[in-house]
């Protein structure tokens, strides 16, 4: 029995590697939410007065919404008051030297290295954990280059004034249900500053890691890039394997001024629940990127493979004229998960360009939607968009779904969408395997086929683990 | 090499092979010719392992081996290669890396080392040089957008690449045009030799002009009911099956 039990555990250890909790001393907040847990939360980090006002008046709006249902998601009601909101390790380090040495290793199992040796990696790297950042690589690197690159609650300390200048610019206080929960009790996150003329000069990312039980992640992350400035910006994300439901609500937003060029990846792996749909993290996140300036441009890249709910739109606001908006995902729901994803595009300025490719990958009972908007205003003179909208199914039981949303404003706008649902036929199966290649090898290898065009866009590192992630996710998926 | 004893298999039910039997030695070349539906693909694929075909009867051994017993992708391991009669897209996998994927695949299943890309693309080069292949056809997706000649030469390429001992080439020929058809013709010559053997399924006697058999057999109704050298062909050409049908009821009733 007990050869059994542990052959099980491996199984399961290995379809979900990150699913292990470190035992760190933690202090949190009681769970409920209150006006009193938001004064709480702001206290806790030291802010100024206008930053608890923000929360509050964002706090308050909060409380006259209601849960978005528009979403193919059947999702169990989630209780707001059993949430604990905050959650930090006890040790308050002062660098990278000071911090805990668990810490330290819980990271490095995760493949994300914060000590000294990270420096061959050549990424800097923010590695959140829980509710606060608990350090940043590479600082007095960046920081010769001018560039900014530190937690949230550092950057309200530090840097008020572009804090203030565009924190809720581009998401709203009151823009959504999720969106508006997080401005009231966002915990950190990462803030990124790119001044004018700069080329951010290496890889900039961090690494969100839920490890508290009965604890809500709620991270803010605010990027800026001005004049002609350039950042690519990657984010991964694990948490450990719990039989209950976990809330991430996360915000992030991006600005781009004149010829500015931000690039978002995103590996997001959370914990997905098991086989029959216990546990798993909630996802619910808005990220949104302002165009703001001429000839800028936003590229929004992600892969999907964890969380047992995934309600996500990155989306790009293209005001500034000639201005580029770009989104390549892949999502990928087995088991029981369910994702609701896609982007809006909103052409606003003259000649802006958009282009969209969806890959949707649904396996076992595994139900992916795929919603987008393309949308383009009456002052969009030579407005383009370019959707592809690809889906892979793998057995019976499982759903693809697609709402492509069109709405133009302006008569001389050129939108086309492409749409495909295909499945892996034994036709396929049947031709690798009379090669030589065996049945798992087979599909990772359709699969990563498919999800070429949105693999290609990822940084290098992160498209290998992307592929090795997906190849994990799918372990089970045939036969 | 190849043993196949009073095979019969039967398809959603309906019997497709009947009790056909075929010796193929290391060093020969078969051909098997018929009408249509006489069970030509289902010998192809069945030897290959695919999934859908019931053997209710008989045996095939492969180099002393229950070849039934061993897994499409062991089969491919052991030696066996299928040309597929309609070779398979896999879109955004490219076909070098597909390639190389499956000869690591039956190398180490063979317990030979794995090759390394240098290693590979000199045995690449080597074999597209043999066959007049262009390099295009290694940087594209497998099959994908191929048109009908260039995914049957890209068999052949994949069987010079993989150096099977046992090559099923089912209508290989079809649809090929003659430049085509001489250049698969040219790829199996030139792997003739006496460790490897070939089966090649065809409905036309064209093909036999430039792949020269050792045997001819007709598949007729789910067995072999002729077997001859190089001149039944000829003669099947000449009179058509029809021929066949009436020697054989002309015989059964002698």
């Amino acid at each position: 029995m007990a050869t059994e039990r542990n052959d099980i555990e491996k199984a399961l250890s290995r379809r979900y590697e990150a699913g292990f909790i470190t035992d760190i001393e933690m202090e949190s907040l009681p769970a409920g939410l209150s006006e009193d847990i938001v004064r709480a939360i702001s206290a806790k980090k030291e802010e100024p007065q206008w930053m608890t006002d923000w929360r509050l008046a964002a706090y308050r709006h909060w409380l006259t919404m209601s849960t978005p249902e528009w979403a193919k998601l059947k999702i169990a009601p989630i209780d707001f008051q059993a949430i604990s909101y905050y959650a930090a390790p006890k040790s308050r380090p002062k660098s990278l030297a000071e911090v805990d040495p668990k810490l330290l290793e819980a990271y490095d199992k995760l493949g994300v290295p914060l000590h000294e040796r990270a420096k061959l990696a050549g990424v800097a790297v923010d590695a959140v954990f829980d509710s606060v950042s608990v350090g940043t690589t590479f600082r007095k690197e960046l920081a010769e280059a001018g560039v900014i690159f530190c937690s949230m609650s550092e950057a309200v300390r530090e840097h008020p004034e572009l804090v203030q200048k565009y924190l809720g610019t581009v998401v709203p206080v009151g823009d959504n249900y999720f969106a508006a929960l997080n401005s009231a009790v966002f915990s950190d996150g990462s803030f990124v500053f790119i001044p004018r003329g700069v080329r951010c000069p290496m890889e900039l990312s961090t690494y969100f890691r839920i490890n508290a039980g009965h604890t809500g992640q709620f991270e803010r992350t605010l990027i800026i890039a001005e004049e002609r400035a350039t950042v690519s910006y990657l984010e991964g994300c694990t948490a450990p394997m719990r039989d209950e439901n976990q809330l991430h609500a996360a915000v992030v937003e991006l600005v781009a001024l004149d010829d500015a060029n931000i690039k978002y990846s995103t590996v997001q792996n959370w914990y997905p629940g098991d086989e029959n749909g216990v546990g798993g993290i909630y996802n619910f996140v808005t990220k949104r990127g302002d165009c703001r300036g001429a000839r800028s441009k936003i590229s929004w890249t992600q892969v999907e493979t964890g969380s047992a709910i995934t309600w996500k739109y990155p989306s790009c606001v293209l005001r500034g004229d000639d201005s580029v908006g770009e989104f390549y995902s892949v999502a990928l729901t087995h088991h029981r998960q369910q994702a609701d994803t896609g982007t809006k595009m909103i052409h606003i300025g003259r000649n802006t360009k958009s282009k969209i490719i969806s890959k949707g990958i649904s396996a076992g009972h595994g139900q992916n939607t795929y919603r987008g908007l393309v949308k383009v205003e009456k002052g969009a003179e030579g407005a383009r968009n370019y959707t592809q909208c690809d889906s892979l199914l793998i057995g019976k039981k499982c759903g693809a779904h697609t709402f492509p949303y069109i709405e133009v404003k302006h008569p001389g706008a050129i939108v086309e969408h492409e749409a495909t649902t295909s499945k892996i036929s034994d036709d396929q199966l049947f031709y690798c395997r009379a090669r030589g290649i065996g049945e798992e090898d087979a599909v990772s290898m359709i699969v990563d086929g498919f999800c070429k065009q949105v693999f290609k866009e990822l940084p290098m590192e992160f498209a290998v683990e992307a592929k090795k992630l997906l190849e994990l996710s799918l372990e089970g998926a045939v036969g | 090499m190849l043993k196949i004893d009073n095979l019969h298999v039967s398809v959603a039910g309906r019997e497709i092979l009947k009790g056909l039997s075929l010796q193929v030695n290391a060093g020969e070349v078969h051909a098997i010719m018929g009408p249509n539906g006489a069970g030509k693909s289902t010998l192809g694929h069945v030897l290959a392992g695919r999934d859908g075909y019931e053997v209710t009867a008989g045996s095939v051994e492969f180099d002393g081996k229950n070849l039934f017993e061993l897994e499409p992708e062991e089969r491919a391991a052991a030696g066996v290669f299928l040309a597929f009669q309609y070779p398979v897209e896999i879109p955004g996998v490219n076909n070098t890396y597909f390639l190389k994927a499956a000869l690591n695949a039956q190398r180490k299943v063979r317990g030979e080392p794995e090759l390394d890309s240098m290693q590979f693309l000199k045995r690449v080069r080597e074999k597209l040089s043999v066959l007049h292949i262009s390099d295009d056809l290694l940087h594209r997706a497998v099959n994908a957008g191929f048109s009908g000649g260039e995914k049957k030469r890209n068999e052949i390429f994949q069987m010079a690449v993989l150096e099977p001992r046992l090559a099923i080439l089912d209508e290989t020929d079809s649809g090929l045009d003659i430049d085509a058809l001489k250049m698969v013709a040219e790829g199996v010559n030139h792997m003739r030799d006496a460790n490897r053997a070939f089966v090649v399924v065809t409905h036309y006697q064209r093909l036999l002009d430039y792949i020269v058999p050792d045997f001819v057999h007709v598949l007729a109704d789910g067995r072999i009911v002729e077997s001859g050298d190089k001149s039944l062909a000829f003669k099947l050409e000449e009179h058509g099956y029809a021929w066949l049908k009436e020697r054989k009821l002309a015989g059964s009733e002698a």
